[in-house]
């Protein structure tokens, strides 16, 4: 029986038709139109975990291993997993109090219940060991290895350089890099960061609500495999490298050595030096902190960062700038009164036979004769002033690498050093009020003079090769490929002809003769030039440059140690030593008395200051 | 002719095909919404999926019995089946512990039921009995009275046990009363009421009383300017505007603080992604990530991944927007809309006014939880905790809705055997 009210069917089905559409109309806006909903879809299951992939070894000259990675083991912990747990156990094992547990676990649980987070980092292999046969009880546990620098030999700090977390600037400018990564800082390890790093890889994975993984995305398609760095063969000495660093114990200076025929640099010495193991690991930022505040700071790297007047060795330079200027010849003759006579006895000299020609006074390095050297150059006729004459002579002191950086492969670190510009002068002594005789103590490497140990090394390596150097470099070869950038192939020449070297070598081929008594070795040639720079802070500097065999070049030296007196006191003792040690690697010294008296001399109570240049802290 | 073939006769096909496509669907998507690797099984009963299954079977057996009852049973039976539930629910409130927010379980054994999910057809059966007595006219203020009652006593009890969503299905019978004789004037004012109350607390209460009260000015002036025309005019005006300053009332003493913050969410002016706004807004992503034609049977990574709280139950229809997209969406709630109207339609051929109010009342409870468990997970309506008829993961909700078709399915039925 149908009522009056029958119709009233079609309103009832009308509202549930337009609710209906309503809906649909909806889902079509929601599903179909808008396309927001689907990122954030990925964005709530997708997570990128990256691969990271295993350092690059780093090896010496000899394949002798430097650098490799030691797998440490960070216990992790998910609080939510954490099952049946034995808490005595595990405490005995990691050896720590109970409430040190609790108070971890506390922390841990405040940050995420469901994520994986660090409870014991870098737990030693002796207790992984034990751990390993337990863990399996231990439900929300587990291992997570990563690697860890290992330097096998506690050598050569300054040139490997350390690792450590990319700043939150970098990360966000480079794209490769994500907070908490890992990179070269200084070093081989920041210069040669792309190879050494490798490609980090991804794995796409998705996780549910709590962030727990639950499989590849697209079973995998999207990951992509972590590629392990290569492994770089550096032209370093690791033999002579540790010998070096132990004659320069309790000294304070540096050394570099060049093989001159390549640029490959042999040793960088910067002393004091610091155990590159220190750098690494749970002690990390407590061992940084403290090697920053220790006396005489030995994270600066002296080898390239510190300079210092360069003292007679510089009168190399200055001759062969006068030779080539025409000023000064091979016979050149110059007398001498223990003292310069046109200075009215300055600047002073020491004792020595006169008059001398050119290879004479390198081998006495007589101030004297470069006075009257230098005189020549800065009053060269040539030029119509002083400022002229000055500028040309820059101009070729610059050409030895000198007051520029030579940019080496070692690190962001080396300074440049420093040759005072006309301006400079024009304002210190105000224009036309300078000339030859206001600056005559550039000719003897004094003044306002900088160069760093590695500047001399190069300098030599130049003088060596009668003119040019390639760019020294530490790298030979990264992974299996010989490597070498093209600027380390090619010759860089001074503008000083091959010619002018002649008389020079020859000095400095007798300077055991002379100055460098204790440079003798039987059987070597030595060629080298001593130096000891004034202080005005404290005893003079001791300074050598240097190479062997004089006859065929095979390594080159510069070295600088501070407040230790003339350069034959000790810079040459110790000089002579490495060359020793570097040209015949397998028989012992033939002067053990001298190496013993090196090895033991304790010069850091003479010391008094700290470097000008303070290291960049990172 | 045997029992056997008795218990078929006349039984409607097409609600009863709907019924089983919309069960079997639910199923297949509870499986997906809490498809884990490690219990692949659908059979697994350690798992819901596999519960799910029992109760499928419990219902299907539930049916039978029904189909099986005499005819007669539920129309003599009407007021004692309504009265026992009201007992239960009175029970249920003095003893029961809380679960989800809502006093509404009861335990029987290691069985947690819902009386208020039964309650539903009980009601509906009372008021079928009530309205299908000789002499009713729904014009008669004692016959909507005694409606109210009817439905109210069981609605208020459910309230008190904190089930509001529960207790706003009863709310559906106003179509029922509607098919009646019910005034459209108070379906009309009940939707005014619900538009008023969002507008006001959308916008200021002065601002949208001057407005009404121009459209009031504008409306008398085509009228023929008779005091009657006048009064009625004025009076709706003063109904508007009690109803708006009334709003802050019940929005601010009457509703709770979560159900304040979901219609402060819905409405946009509260936005709480982590908070209380996270599951429709979770929803949402998994319905727009589904896009057109759905990521593929078990591929919901926010189904899967449990991104979406309550995903088996009350959010279940999610997991048909992600892993079906668009095409699925539609299917359902074709499929929804489908049963409906062959039910209205069915209804509408009762010689029986029993049959045919309570197959409206069906028809109606189906709807309105449909309209607000799919307009809650699509972000239309405020989230209320109300299971999608079929489709959501629970026994008692599937059995309480498997008796409210199938008596109705019965009922039908028995028009026909009795026709014989």
């Amino acid at each position: 029986m149908n009522n009056a009210f029958t119709d009233r069917r079609f309103v009832v089905i009308g509202i549930i038709v337009a609710i209906a559409a309503i809906f649909l109309l909806r889902l079509f806006y929601v599903q179909v139109l808008n396309d927001k909903y689907t990122l954030s879809a990925n964005n709530n299951v997708l997570r990128y975990m990256t691969e990271f992939p295993a350092r690059g070894l780093i090896l010496d000259r000899k394949g002798k291993l430097l650098v490799y990675n030691e797998a440490a083991y960070d216990l992790m912990v998910v609080p939510k997993e954490i099952k049946n747990l034995d808490t005595n156990d595990l405490c005995k094992i990691l050896n720590i109090p109970k409430d040190e547990f609790l108070k971890r676990i506390t922390k841990i649980k405040k940050y995420s219940k469901y994520k994986p987070s660090v409870f014991e980092r870098q737990i030693s292999a002796a207790t992984y060991g034990i751990l390993q046969e337990k863990l399996y009880k231990m439900e929300g546990f587990f291992v997570q290895s990563r690697t860890l620098r290992k330097y096998p030999i506690p050598t050569a700090a300054h040139v490997l350089g350390y690792i450590g977390e990319v700043t939150e600037a970098l990360a966000a400018k480079n794209n490769y890099y994500s907070p908490g990564d890992y990179i070269g800082i200084t070093g081989v390890e920041q210069s040669y960061e792309k190879e050494l790093r490798g490609q980090k890889g991804v794995k796409v994975m998705m996780v549910d609500v709590h962030n727990r993984p639950k499989g590849h995305f697209k079973d995998g398609m999207y990951d992509t495999m972590a590629v392990a760095g290569s492994s770089i063969i550096t032209s370093l000495d690791a033999d002579m490298q540790l010998y070096g660093e132990q004659l320069m114990k309790n000294k304070v200076g540096g050394i570099v050595a060049i093989e001159p025929k390549t640029g490959e640099i042999l040793a960088v010495i910067s002393s004091p030096s610091y155990d590159p193991n220190l750098l690494v690991g749970r002690n990390r930022s407590k061992n940084y902190s403290e090697l920053l505040k220790a006396d005489h700071i030995p994270l600066f790297n002296r080898a390239l960062m510190a300079y210092y007047p360069p003292g007679s060795t510089f009168k190399l330079v200055n001759a062969l700038v006068a030779e080539q200027e025409g000023v000064l010849h091979a016979n050149t003759m110059y007398g001498c009164n223990r003292g310069w006579p046109v200075g009215g006895g300055h600047p002073a000299c020491h004792q020595h036979p006169t008059p001398l020609n050119l290879p004479g006074s390198v081998m006495n390095s007589c101030n004297s004769y470069y006075a009257y050297v230098y005189r020549s150059i800065i009053q060269n006729p040539k030029y119509p002033n002083t400022e002229q004459a000055y500028a040309a002579w820059r101009d070729y002191v610059e050409s030895f690498g000198i007051g520029r950086k030579i940019n080496t492969d070692l690190g962001s670190q080396e300074l440049k050093g420093r040759i005072p510009t006309v301006a400079y002068y024009n304002k210190y002594f105000g224009k036309g009020h300078w000339n030859a005789y206001t600056i005559i103590s550039l000719s003897i490497g004094q003044g306002e003079l900088g160069i760093t140990p590695l500047q001399m090394a190069n300098i030599t390596s130049t003088i060596a090769n009668r003119g040019y150097y390639y760019t020294p470099h530490i790298v030979k070869s990264v992974g299996d490929k010989k490597f070498l950038k093209k600027e380390f192939q090619t010759k860089n020449y001074t503008k000083v002809a091959a010619k002018y070297f002649d008389p020079i070598i020859e000095g400095m081929s007798k300077v055991t003769s002379g100055t460098a008594t204790n440079a003798k070795i039987r059987g070597i040639t030595v060629a080298g030039k001593t130096g000891t720079a004034q202080n005005p802070h404290g005893n003079d500097h001791s300074l050598f440059v240097c190479y062997a065999p004089a006859e065929d070049p095979k390594i080159a030296i510069g070295i600088m140690v501070e407040n230790a007196g003339f350069g034959n006191s000790y810079a040459v003792p110790i000089a002579s030593l490495m060359l020793e040690k570097y040209l015949r690697p397998d028989t012992a010294t033939s002067r053990p008395d001298v190496e013993k008296r090196m090895m033991e001399a304790n010069l850091l109570n003479k010391m008094h200051v700290k470097p000008k240049k303070i290291i960049r802290r990172h | 002719m045997s029992n056997q073939k008795k218990l078929f006769v006349g039984i409607d096909k097409q609600i009863v095909g709907l019924y089983a496509i919309l069960v079997f669907m639910g199923w297949l998507n509870i499986y997906a919404a809490v498809y884990n690797e490690e219990h692949a099984n659908i059979l697994d009963i350690s798992q819901s999926y596999g519960r799910q299954l029992m109760w499928i079977v419990g219902a299907v057996a539930l049916a039978t019995f029904i189909l099986l009852v005499d005819g007669n049973f539920f129309t003599t039976f009407a007021y004692p089946i309504y009265g026992f539930f009201l007992f239960l629910l009175i029970i249920t409130l003095a003893y029961t512990s809380a679960t989800n927010g809502a006093n509404s379980w009861f335990n029987i054994g290691p069985f947690k039921v819902q009386p208020s999910e039964f309650a539903k057809f009980a009601t509906a059966l009372a008021l079928a009995k009530y309205l299908s007595q000789v002499g009713i006219r729904m014009q008669d203020a004692s016959t909507r009275i005694i409606s109210a009652v009817i439905i109210g006593i069981p609605a208020v009890l459910i309230l008190m046990q904190n089930d509001t969503g529960s207790t706003l299905v009863f709310a559906a019978f106003i179509l029922v009363l509607y098919r009646e004789g019910l005034s459209g004037n108070i379906l009309l004012l009940g939707v005014l009421a619900a538009f008023l109350f969002v507008l006001a607390l959308l916008f200021d209460k002065v601002i949208l009383i001057s407005i009404i009260g121009v459209l009031c000015a504008l409306a008398f002036i085509p009228m023929r300017k008779r005091w009657k025309d006048f009064f009625l005019v004025a009076g709706i005006f003063v109904l508007c505007s009690g109803m708006i300053f009334s709003v802050d009332y019940v929005f601010n003493k009457v509703l709770q603080q979560h159900q304040r913050n979901r219609i402060n969410v819905l409405l946009g002016k509260l936005e709480d992604k982590k908070g209380v706004g996270y599951n429709v807004n979770q929803s949402l992503i998994a319905f727009g990530s589904g896009g057109f034609s759905g990521k593929g049977y078990l591929q919901g990574t926010q189904t899967k991944y449990n991104f979406v709280p309550e995903q088996s139950t009350d959010f279940i229809f999610c997991t048909v927007g992600e892993e079906w997209g668009f095409v699925g969406c539609t299917v359902v709630i074709a499929t929804f809309v489908l049963l409906l109207i062959a039910i209205i339609l069915s209804a509408e051929r009762q010689r029986s006014t029993f049959t045919r109010v309570y197959g409206y009342a069906v028809a109606s409870i189906l709807f309105i939880h449909m309209f607000i468990n799919i307009g809650m997970a699509i972000g239309l309506a405020p989230v209320i905790g109300i299971p999608l008829p079929f489709f959501s993961y629970g026994g008692s909700s599937l059995w309480a809705f498997t008796i409210l078709l199938f008596i109705y399915v019965k009922l039908d039925a028995h028009r026909l055997q009795s026709m014989r």
